[in-house]
């Protein structure tokens, strides 16, 4: 099996023809190989081991740092009033953000039919678990008192007191951990079949007594695929309002509070506009390396990327309009703080973040207008870091620039995070990458058994040796197969 | 499928030779499988299925199977969250020990909360976590449900023992007829099969006669495992029944004991008092010897019917009185001092209860109560009044008093308080 295919242009396109949305000639069989070779492999390629042992130290940094705040408390962290919010807000809200690419790749784009989905949803998915793994460590750590933020659930207790349930920030907690659990049951459902593919061709007894507990004994049974896809559509319809919901809730912690450049009814749209933009951008950023790494050019295509980078052109102008929006109803209203509020941002002490903020996100997606650069790998990573990069700035900018300047010039501040902070952010980005490293290691990283059925042989009334129109044929031999499989 | 318990109840079941649990044919396209399923079905079979690597459009109809009945279960466990949120929130933050009825538990009762003068039970404020909850329900039901009608997971199937088999999740395609099928006869469905259009090759599946039974091993590591997890609530149930004299455990301090030296107790100093006398020069509050006249209005034992010799009464003292008075009494007692200030209004539009209202400055009461009075009033309230002495310095009180008095003169002012002068004007 080619290990780096050949990059295809399958970006074109023609009036009456469709794209394909695998190239390089795949039958099942190669595609199942291709994927699972990234599994079977002896040992993974040399650049997996750089990044896994950078993240593992990230990771440590990220444990430390946590302890070190449990033992001494928040003080360690530059927050202080009047900005009580900082760094660990602003992390939690891009974690979150970013998770929520992958539910709506799966769900949204699976409603809407859009087959190109296939390819990218397993790790898109993925992604998403992590994300909201990294998200729900902030708001646990930033309580002060750690070990009571059980208090979070409502569960019978001697003190008589329960969760104030008209709180945003309690309807927060139990979005984000709604939105972690379907995530991971859409996830581990969808990749059941997967699962049962790695317990078919696993080389050892301890791997296939471990996938086959994992695929719960799946046999690809008609009956049972009919109910699989039922419930797949269910989820799919469940997490779309799930999905925006979430993201509306996370603003609601800042809408619904009375604090200038907060208390405003655009943010719901406009965080859900930016969970997208910034979750994209993440996606596009894992996508460009592993396609590469793991020779999964032909699945994951270039096709694939330029869709990606159509939506985070378009998101990017929704989260641009808000910004807007936002200028102007500031001075509309006619209310003297929320102008104040927003001409500081411009020009005020955070103007350096602000203008970060809108070149990252405003204008550096504008070069995907260019065909040229939505297809070529190096100039959209480049972008899509920027995006990244701008998307934190824009939390960092709502949540610190109000809070630092509220109605009381006399409490006025200005925040700097310590180096604890900034190495819990760095730290982060540790168990992020870290867990999905693990993930493209050790499970199927493409849904396999979905991208077969928007394969052109997946149509039973296809001729069943259809030509294929290929720019390089794989060298297949069925009868290989089933050497490897002592009977 | 045969069941695999069969086989093991069955005695010599290992000597015996095995009995074929199905067929199995196989194809190599979703094309080959669809035909074969239509001509399955027309010639009767009832168990039988298709296995596929992923799912093949059209095969429902050609199988004949039934839609699913899932979305009703979804369906249900939705209206079950939805109203599972409702409660949560109603008993816990729109009831509270008043209501609840007589014995029940403390930890069950609610904790009403009064939120920005919303309602207790305010749907709008709930309708985020029953949104939530009627989603989680709805999710959960669907993957129990989905695996629960599919009969997932199971293990130990006869099809999983078939090296052929290996290959569904691959890229190849099986029919599978049961040897429970009422149609069945070994050789003739081999034959009937074989003649299936495409049919790469037709397999006898062997029962599946691995032990149903689990290894002693994973047997003993799950009671061990439920033994162990049973450890902690037991140690909490035996802590919550019995008594102890020794003080709670506290893994985490939480600052409720520091180190610090009570009263009467050795301290670290010379005279090792850890209660400290006072340093040489110190007044405790309230103990200034001063001018009792000034800070108290008090003159000996009496309230000074005068003000404060060091004092002087001039206009400038009356402007501050005035200002400070609209800062201080006009909220209650009004800019003219006749008890009607917006406080007041408002109380009274309220209908509040237990509400007292602010004494007129113009009363007689108050008009024959000594400055010395008025300024105690002042400093430490009276009655329903708080005190404001600790906002207000003492100079400033007299100004309010010296403004009270100026109040009350010209609100019953006779006709010789008007200098001879301009008297002729009023008329
Ligand atoms: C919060 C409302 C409130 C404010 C502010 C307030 N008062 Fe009063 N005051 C009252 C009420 C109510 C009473 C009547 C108390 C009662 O009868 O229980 C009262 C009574 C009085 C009386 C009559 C006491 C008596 O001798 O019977 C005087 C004099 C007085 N206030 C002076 C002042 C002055 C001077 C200020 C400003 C420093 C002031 N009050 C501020 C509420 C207020």
């Amino acid at each position: 099996m080619a290990a780096h295919p050949v990059e295809v242009d399958n970006t074109w396109e023609r009036p009456g023809e469709r794209a394909p949305l695998v190239t390089g000639g795949h039958t099942f069989a190669s595609l199942t190989d291709t994927v699972c070779a990234v599994w079977e492999a002896p040992r993974p390629p040399r650049a997996w081991y750089v990044a896994f042992a950078i993240s593992v130290a990230l990771l440590a940094v990220f444990g430390a740092m946590i302890g070190y705040l449990i033992f001494n408390g928040v003080g360690v962290w530059g927050l202080n009033n009047p900005t009580g919010w900082g760094f660990d807000i602003t992390n939690f809200v891009f974690w979150v953000g970013i998770g929520h690419a992958g539910t709506l790749i799966s769900a949204i784009l699976f409603l809407f039919r859009q087959k190109w989905r296939t390819s990218i949803n397993r790790f898109a998915e993925a992604m998403t678990i992590f994300a909201v793994m990294c998200a729900g460590v902030f708001p646990g750590i930033h309580v002060g008192r750690v070990w009571l933020a059980y208090w979070l659930a409502p569960y019978p207790n001697q003190m008589a007191m329960w969760p104030q349930f008209k709180s945003p920030l309690l309807w927060d907690v139990f979005a984000v951990s709604t939105y972690a659990t379907v995530s991971l049951l859409f996830w581990y459902v969808g990749m059941i079949p997967d699962l049962a593919t790695f317990r078919d061709r696993a080389p050892t007894k301890f791997k296939r007594i471990i996938y086959g507990l994992l695929a719960l004994g799946w046999t690809g049974s008609s009956r049972h695929w009919h109910r699989f896809e039922r419930a797949y559509l269910i989820l799919a319809a469940l997490a779309t309002p799930l999905v925006l919901s979430v993201h509306s809730v996370v603003s609601f912690d800042f809408a619904v509070s009375q604090l200038p450049g907060w208390h405003t009814t655009i943010f719901p749209p406009y965080f859900v506009a930016g969970a997208i933009f910034g979750g994209f951008a993440m996606v596009v950023t894992l996508a460009v390396p592993a396609r590469a790494l793991f020779g999964l050019k032909n699945i994951i295509t270039l096709r694939h990327l330029e869709n990606m980078c159509k939506i985070i052109l378009l998101t990017g102008m929704i989260v641009g309009y808000a910004y807007g929006m936002e200028f102007f109803i500031a001075w509309y209203s006619g209310n003297p703080f929320e102008s104040f509020i927003f001409r500081s941002r411009a020009l005020g002490p955070y103007s350096w973040a602000y203008w970060t903020m809108i070149a990252c996100n405003v204008l550096a997606p504008q070069l995907f207008w260019f065909k040229r650069i939505r297809t070529h790998q190096l100039a959209m990573f480049l972008v899509v870091m920027a995006v990244n990069v701008g998307m934190w700035f824009e939390r960092f900018v709502i949540i610190v620039s109000s809070l630092s300047q509220d109605f009381l010039p006399s409490s006025w501040d200005y925040y700097r995070p310590t180096a604890v902070e900034i190495l819990t952010l760095a730290g982060s980005f540790g168990l992020f990458f870290t867990l999905f490293l693990l993930f493209c290691r050790f499970l199927p990283m493409v849904a396999m058994a979905e991208v077969k059925t928007v394969m052109p042989h997946a149509d039973p009334h296809a001729h069943p040796h259809a030509h294929v129109p290929a720019t390089r044929r794989f060298d297949y031999n069925p009868d290989e197969f089933d050497q490897e499989q002592p009977a | 499928m045969s069941h695999a318990a069969h086989t093991a109840a069955a005695p010599h079941a290992a000597t015996a030779p095995p009995r074929p649990a199905a067929l199995l044919v196989e194809f190599d396209s979703p094309g080959a499988l669809l035909t074969a399923a239509e001509q399955v079905r027309d010639a009767g079979f009832r168990r039988w299925d298709t296995h596929s690597p992923f799912p093949v459009h059209g095969i429902d109809q050609a199988m004949g199977i039934r839609r699913t009945r899932l979305p009703w279960i979804v369906f249900v466990a939705g209206v079950v969250g939805c109203t599972a949120g409702l409660a949560l929130q109603w008993l816990t933050n729109a009831t509270s020990a008043a209501d609840a009825p007589p014995g029940l538990w403390t930890i069950f009762q609610g904790y009403n909360y009064v939120i920005s003068e919303k309602p207790a039970l305010s749907l709008p404020a709930f309708i985020p976590v029953i949104f939530e909850l009627t989603i989680l329900f709805s999710a959960l039901a669907t993957v129990i449900g989905m695996l629960a009608m599919n009969n997932l997971p199971r293990h130990a199937h006869p099809l999983l023992a078939h090296p052929r088999f290996r290959r569904v999740t691959s890229d190849r395609f099986f029919l599978v007829i049961d040897a429970d099928d009422p149609q069945f006869d070994p050789a003739r469905t081999r034959d009937f099969l074989g003649q299936l259009p495409a049919a790469v090759a037709v397999e006898t599946v062997p029962e599946d006669r691995s032990p149903t039974a689990l290894p002693r091993g994973v047997v003993i590591a799950i009671l061990i495992l439920v033994a162990l997890a049973l450890l902690p609530p037991l140690l909490v149930a035996r802590a919550r029944l019995s008594k102890s004299t020794e003080p709670r455990i506290q893994i985490i301090q939480d600052m409720d004991n520091q180190e610090r030296f009570k009263a009467q107790q050795a301290g670290p100093f010379a005279d090792r008092r850890a209660s400290r006398p006072t340093i040489a020069g110190t007044v405790a509050r309230g103990d200034l010897a001063g001018d009792a006249h000034l800070l108290t209005g008090r003159v000996g034992d009496d309230w000074a019917a005068a003000f404060p010799p060091t004092l002087e009464i001039d206009l400038r003292l009356l402007h501050r009185g005035r200002e400070r008075f609209g800062v201080y009494c006009a909220p209650c007692h009004g800019y003219g001092g006749a008890g009607d200030g917006i406080v007041a209004q408002r109380a009274l539009r309220l209908n509040t209860e237990g509400w007292v209202q602010p004494t007129s400055m113009l009363d007689a009461t108050v008009r024959d109560r000594p400055v010395g009075h008025i300024f105690n009033t002042i400093t430490n309230g009276i009655r329903s009044m708080p005190p404001y002495g600790d906002q207000i310095r003492p100079e400033d009180r007299w100004a309010i008093v010296a403004y009270i008095r100026a109040l009350q003169r010209s609100q019953n002012a006779r006709l010789d308080d008007v200098p001879p002068e301009v008297r002729a004007d009023l008329r």
